[in-house]
């Protein structure tokens, strides 16, 4: 077939295809189980999973002392694997100065400007992904637990939308592949239902450490839609009402996807 | 200093055949790859990996730019005395870096 | 727009992989996407015969294990592992790994020994395509032992492009 003709059958399809529903909740299912054994038994064996290397310099990076303020993170937080134990099951978390709803990536960098008094980590710069891999993996196994209540509600809806609405050049939602489409083979690879259990996470493809905010961007251009810079409200959006609608399953940070 | 991580047992049995895990933060830039003006990004990989244990080789392996990201390597000794396992990466452009376990045989 | 059942499922599939060849076709680079040569089986027999010499080469002994179907070519897990007491006597003493169809035909070679125990090792190697994998095993009495598998590297759909 021709590359405008794929065009055509693309949009035809859709335009036929039913509106999105929900995944009901016992039927989620993590990335995790979409992926072969040998992947599955990286992310599963610590000393295999090359995450470990951006956990283990967080845990040097935790008791460094940075900025004016010359704090480190353990002097305001402590031993972070009994004090930050939920607290990455809990992000994005609303923030009351900001008004509106923050990552965990954008918290650690509060921290860094207004605790520490340092420069902000840019992100997926190595120091930002370690230490969000590391308070990550102090959650792991915990349920995802994002608050749903009036603050949050607005920025949950707006989620909720940029994840059910066509957009971009192939007129396609990230619901028609991760709601309607799970499961089913895209190429060779399998679609997962969509849920971020695993991040920051270890993808082979990247052959490095990533962040959640890379892999939507990373689906909007495949999207040919606009993928927005990081740390945008929009992608922050996305990422509370993807976390809304995997809340209950645990975290899996740092995880392995292919 | 590259960051390693090594997953061998603190104690085994003598005569015990023991596995060691290997895991190195390396980018293994393969020297193929073009970068965005089309030209290969210069090659940046380990050529080398030792392991002695006290001080004597017990596995080495020369690597390509085929091995993965952040080389992961495994392989097993026979555990026959107390002492240290030593273990040294070597690649282009100068990397060196050591790591160092000890293990207590019974 | 109209359209029986049969029609809307097979579109579906369609375009599942229309989707795919649309990302495909936004020019985003294979992992190891290179302008040279690839090293080929010919690369491949000379890149052994440095190793193995005249000698003959046996099946059997070693024994390749990677998985049948890859998920991503960047870190494809491998073991090599060999048929051997391990003693002063009769031991391993290297095993190389080669491939087909990577940009060059080397992929680990190892040295052991006695001491060992087990003659067997673990890695994580990039094959850049659907291609057959060798391994060499030397023995302490000169002979030398291989086996090889083919294996099917599928690519990844969505690719990152930016």
């Amino acid at each position: 077939m021709t590359r405008p003709a794929a065009v055509l059958f693309v949009i035809a399809v859709l335009g036929a295809a039913a509106a999105a529903a929900d995944i009901p909740l016992a039927e989620r299912k993590s990335g995790y189980e979409f992926m072969a054994r040998e992947t599955r038994a990286m992310q599963d064996d610590d000393s295999a999973n090359p995450a470990t290397l951006w956990v283990l310099d967080a845990e040097t990076l935790w008791q460094r002392k940075e900025g004016s303020a010359g704090k480190s993170c353990a002097d305001c937080h402590g031993d972070a694997r009994t004090n930050m134990r939920g607290v990455a099951a809990r992000y994005p978390a609303f923030n009351e100065a900001r008004g509106r709803p923050i990552d965990l990536e954008q918290r650690v960098n509060i921290c860094r400007t207004e605790q520490q008094r340092a420069t902000p980590l840019a992100f997926e710069s190595k120091e930002l992904l370690a230490l969000t891999a590391y308070v990550g993996q102090q959650s792991r196994g915990m349920p995802i637990d994002i608050a749903n209540d009036a603050h949050i509600r607005p920025f949950l809806e707006a989620g909720r939308v940029m994840f059910t609405e066509r957009q971009g050049q192939l007129n396609l939602s990230c619901a028609q592949c991760h709601d309607d489409n799970w499961g089913q083979k895209l190429a060779g690879a399998a679609i997962p239902q969509g849920h971020p259990t695993g991040y920051p996470l270890y993808r082979l493809e990247w052959q490095t450490l990533g962040s959640l905010q890379r892999r939507l961007r990373n689906c909007l251009f495949g999207m040919r839609a606009v993928s927005y810079p990081y740390g945008a409200s929009e992608l922050v959006d996305l990422e509370l009402y993807l976390m809304w609608r995997a809340r209950g399953m645990p975290v899996e940070t740092p995880a392995v996807r292919p | 200093m590259a960051r390693a991580l090594i997953n061998a047992p603190a104690k085994a049995k003598r005569g015990e055949v023991i596995e060691i895990k290997t895991l190195i933060s390396h980018i293994m830039e393969t020297g193929f790859r073009p970068d965005s003006t089309g030209k290969p990004v210069p090659r940046d990989i380990i050529t080398e990996f030792i392991c002695k244990y006290n001080g004597e080789e017990i596995f080495r392996a020369e690597l390509f730019p085929a091995i993965a990201a952040n080389p992961f390597l495994t392989f097993f000794t026979v555990a026959d005395e107390t002492g240290t396992l030593n273990f040294e990466w070597i690649g282009d452009n100068g990397f060196t870096a050591t790591e160092s376990v000890n293990i207590t045989v019974e | 727009m109209t359209r029986d059942d049969g029609k809307l499922q097979r579109t579906r599939r369609r375009f599942l992989a229309e989707t795919a060849a649309l990302a495909g076709a936004a020019g985003i680079a294979l992992p190891l996407a290179v302008e040279q040569t690839s090293a080929t089986p010919e690369s491949m027999r000379a890149a052994i015969k440095n190793i193995v010499g005249e000698a003959p080469l046996n099946k059997g002994k070693v024994k390749l294990d990677v998985p049948a179907l890859i998920e991503n070519g960047n870190a494809v897990p491998l073991t090599v592992s060999c048929e051997s007491p391990m003693t002063q006597d009769d031991h391993v003493k290297a095993i190389h790994v080669f491939t087909e169809k990577n940009p060059q035909p080397n992929v680990i070679g190892a040295r052991l020994g006695p001491r060992a125990g087990r003659a067997s090792f673990s890695t994580r190697i990039r094959l850049a395509d659907t291609q057959k994998i060798v391994a060499v095993a030397q023995m302490s009495d000169g002979s030398f032992w291989t086996d090889e598998v083919e294996v099917v590297v599928t690519l990844a759909a969505c690719l990152e492009g930016s």
